[in-house]
């Protein structure tokens, strides 16, 4: 990433390898940073991935913009206009990817307030791993990012999305992202969030309107004092031979988490499941996980299951007697609980996530 | 001079307000393999508990010395790491913790811990979260794999073999046995059936009645005197 250290200190640099950000490129078939509002890379290493910055998107490709906001007027939703910046990322047909294409969005001016529309289309047949790191400069101060996502995937279409947010205590974040899935398509969304955040609530959802199409939102959350995710997965079923499975894992050291989930079919024959697990190491924190079911058809398997734990003191003493102290035990158990085999991690990412895992819940404890 | 690895000194410790243990006496020696008899509920696994230090067990008169160094207020993991094995009659399950990362807390030694693990046929739980769907038998070899990983001075079996099948019983027979051989530690064994008296070679037996010792006698005697005639009369020897 050359030029980059002319934008960025090293400090920052830091920080954006911390949310998943591979500053050699080396392990990335393309790569899209903003900062604040201004663009700082937009390139692609593949002719088959386009990746350019949303307003430039528009213009170059006219018949993107039938796409955009078209996923908000499926679910007869508004959405923010006033945006500037975000990524347009576009696979062409039957391409595929191996190595992932990041995004990173950026916070660096104190109470800036981001706002970003992001479009991702993935064309028949097409498969695409991506990796979106969202996190903040040290300079940065009650900043606040908005980021609305659209994603497309079309016939037999592959999206593998990863988000990373790694904010400050004093950080409010509201993104918005649809996904639209046609005949066949796989999306696959897997949200991790371990740093303070003073408000992240989100409701990601995607839409099945094709039939065979199949989602898989999974999410990691870590809520420290003071810090509140208000996290949410909906599906909404509107083809047959449909399926879905959301399942989160939270834990909260005295923060508040709210566990959304909400399975919807408005189609028969569609198969769905919600898990949601939390984990409460404080008297301060709260976890409320609250998992929706909705359908007026009989033909329909969904369910949910929903528990909050604490650590028993058997499972600590127990790792205490083969040398583990209190500490290192309760590290073991909460990283053990954070397991990022539940998530959908391409083979490339899943070494990066699991070390930037083990980082993160090491300092925390 | 023996060389005592263990001394419980006058131990009286109380559990829900209640005493459990009373006035207990006992040294252990290094190479000397020490058989707890006694009936349920009469104190065994509170007293080698006591010595781990799991919490409930309030120690209120008395002192455990390991190597001639007090214990008793140590935190467990510290006990662990001067040398104190346990294998629990009972193990928690711990939720995210598999037994392969528990291996690799206790030794770097990779080798030991594959050959270890296929000798004791762990190849189906080795992945698995501790003590999630293990069998009775598997939650015991899980136990063993973990002690003699631990390499401990001081070993402390609560019943090694409830629950086991005799096939698998003579497994974790031999094996203990052989690090028993080998390590040559001091080791305190709890048993109901006496099974494991078959595989190793037991030095002294104790028979516990009522949070008190009773009887020191030669182990395999006083466990055909138990079959034979039950506790009873174990009560008249102290």
């Amino acid at each position: 990433m050359r030029n980059l250290d002319k934008k960025l200190d090293e400090k920052e640099i830091q920080s954006l390898a911390n949310a998943g950000l591979d500053i050699s490129e080396k392990e990335r078939i393309a790569s899209f940073l903003q900062s604040d509002d201004e663009i700082l890379i937009s390139k692609t290493l593949n002719p088959g991935v386009e990746i350019l910055p949303i307003e430039e998107a528009l213009e170059k490709y006219p018949w993107s913009s039938k796409f955009y906001g078209k996923s908000f007027q499926i679910l007869e939703k508004d959405f923010p206009k006033d945006t500037k910046g975000g990524y347009f990322i576009w696979v062409k047909k039957g391409v595929h990817t191996y190595f992932p294409i990041q995004a990173c969005l950026f916070l660096k001016k104190r109470k800036f307030f981001q706002k970003v529309h992001n479009l991702i289309i993935a064309e028949e047949g097409a498969k695409v791993y991506i990796i979106t790191g969202c996190t903040v400069s040290y300079t940065s101060q009650e900043s606040h990012h908005l980021g609305i996502s659209e994603f497309f995937a079309k016939k037999g279409a592959y999206i593998n999305f990863t988000m990373i947010h790694s904010w400050k205590e004093d950080t409010m974040v509201e993104p918005e992202s649809i996904a639209i899935l046609e005949e066949g398509a796989t999306f696959l969304s897997n949200y991790i969030c371990l740093h303070p955040v003073r408000k992240v609530s989100m409701y990601p959802t995607a839409v099945l309107l094709g039939s065979n199409s199949k989602a898989r939102f999974t999410s990691l959350l870590l809520a420290s004092r003071d810090s509140f995710q208000d996290i949410g997965s909906r599906v909404i079923f509107r083809a047959p031979q449909t399926s879905a499975e959301v399942i989160s894992r939270g834990v909260s050291t005295g923060g508040k988490i709210i566990a959304r989930g909400h399975l919807k079919a408005e189609s028969p024959q569609v198969k769905a499941h919600l898990e949601c697990r939390g984990l409460l190491l404080s008297s301060q924190g709260v976890i409320h996980a609250i998992p929706e079911l909705e359908t007026n058809y009989q033909d329909v398997d969904i369910s949910h299951e929903a528990a909050i734990g604490k650590i028993s003191k058997d499972e600590i003493e127990y790792l205490a007697s083969r040398g583990l102290s209190r500490e290192e035990a309760t590290g073991v158990i909460i990283r053990g609980f954070m397991d990022t085999e539940i998530l959908s991690l391409p083979q490339v990412l899943k070494k990066e996530i699991d070390n930037l895992t083990d980082q993160t819940v090491k300092k925390g404890f | 001079m023996p060389e005592y690895v263990l001394q419980v000194k006058n131990l009286t410790v109380q559990a829900n307000q209640k005493v459990i243990l009373k006035d207990i006496n006992l040294d252990i020696e290094k190479n000397s393999t020490v058989i707890l008899f006694g009936p349920n509920g009469s104190g065994k696994s509170a007293l080698i508990k006591t010595i781990v230090g799991i919490s409930g067990y309030k120690i209120v008169k008395g002192d455990i010395f390991f190597e001639g160094k007090s214990i008793k207020d140590l935190p467990i993991h510290e006990r662990a790491r001067l040398g104190i094995g346990i294998m629990f009659q009972h193990s928690p399950k711990v939720r995210g913790v598999r037994l392969e990362q528990i291996a690799h807390f206790l030794t770097s030694q990779e080798e030991k811990i594959k050959s270890l693990a296929s000798q004791l046929h762990l190849d189906k739980i080795f992945h698995r979260e501790l003590n999630f769907d293990f069998s009775g038998g598997e939650m015991k070899r899980s136990e063993l794999f973990q002690i003699i990983l631990q390499q401990p001075k001081l070993l402390l079996l609560d019943e090694p073999e409830s629950g086991v099948d005799l096939e698998n019983i003579s497994l974790m027979g031999s094996i203990l046995d052989s690090f028993l051989k080998e390590q040559k530690p001091a080791s305190l064994i709890i048993t109901h059936t006496g099974y494991i008296l078959d595989y190793i070679q037991a030095t002294t037996g104790w028979v516990m009645i009522d949070g008190a010792i009773h009887c020191i006698g030669h182990p395999r005697e006083i466990f055909e005197t138990i079959r034979k005639f039950g506790y009873e009369r174990y009560r008249k020897c102290l």
